[in-house]
């Protein structure tokens, strides 16, 4: 599985969405804090959790006794200005292609 | 809202990007500005690379055409210096008198060489009291020209590294 794999599979599943969401909001939770926003057992959470930190979405970090889990926002924007970027601008200049043959044509 | 299980707010941001280079080639790219010219604010930085050395980073070409860009736009000491795998700064923009008033932040960078000549590189910003620094380095003035803060400078960097040539800006 390539980089941008993984980043797709973990963004497909609603609750892995919904903790990067809760990340977004407020940075640097602990397991417990993430785990009393879910109907779901503390090991469904972690499985979530180890799915977006394979994908680089999360990075856990210690900080004295806990591990606090951050958003990674890099891989997300790797796709944007890689993909979105590209395909935004082709968009773009075929508008602007049709808007010159339109106006010549008329 | 608090509760018993909310831990205060953290300030600090991290970002974490895996770059087909050597530590080596990702510490120069960092502090050399034959590099920082070629990605992201594309910043001409100065670094001392020794505790207590000083940190200034110029505007480059573009940016200092903007009117009011000051002569210095980031200023900081170099806390920890240990190449190629950590470099800890202090780190204060100087873009406006209330960024500057917010004053030094602490930054490090962490490189870990892993599988396959991929490299690991870790960058934390530790924010508090800087919430208009925040919102600039986590790309949240990006519609208003403010550049897209450390993923957008951190993409770049891994573009230049891996294909030799820069992001469209």
């Amino acid at each position: 599985m390539t980089d941008d794999d993984r980043v797709f599979k973990a963004l497909a599943d609603p609750t892995r969405r919904f903790l990067l969401d809760r990340l977004f909001e407020r940075d640097g939770r602990t397991l417990t804090e993430l785990e009393s926003e879910l109907e779901m057992t503390r090991f469904g959470v972690m499985k979530h959790l180890r799915v977006l930190e394979d994908a680089g979405l999360v990075v856990a970090r210690r900080s004295g006794r806990e591990k606090l889990h951050f958003l990674n926002p890099v891989p997300i924007r790797l796709i944007h200005d890689r993909w979105i970027d590209k395909y935004a601008e082709r968009r773009v200049s075929a508008l602007a292609d049709l808007k010159t043959e339109l106006e010549q044509s008329s | 809202m608090t509760n018993a299980t909310q831990a205060p707010a953290t300030t600090t941001q991290v970002y974490r990007v895996y770059i087909k280079a050597t530590p080596e080639a990702i510490w120069d790219a960092i502090t050399k500005p034959e590099w920082t010219e070629r990605y992201g604010y594309a910043a001409r930085v100065e670094y001392d690379l020794r505790p207590g050395g000083a940190y200034r980073a110029y505007p480059g070409e573009e940016m200092a055409k903007v009117e009011g860009v000051p002569d210095v736009v980031v200023d900081g000491e170099v806390l920890e210096s240990d190449p190629p795998r950590r470099l800890v700064q202090t780190w204060r923009m100087l873009m406006d008198a209330d960024m500057a008033a917010e004053g030094f932040t602490r930054l490090t960078h962490e490189i870990e060489p892993g599988d396959a000549g991929v490299t690991k590189l870790t960058l934390i910003h530790e924010l508090e009291n800087a919430p208009r620094l925040a919102a600039i380095v986590g790309g949240e003035l990006e519609a208003g020209g403010a550049g897209g803060g450390w993923s957008w400078v951190l993409s770049g960097l891994k573009t230049l590294l891996e294909t030799g040539s820069e992001l469209d800006r």
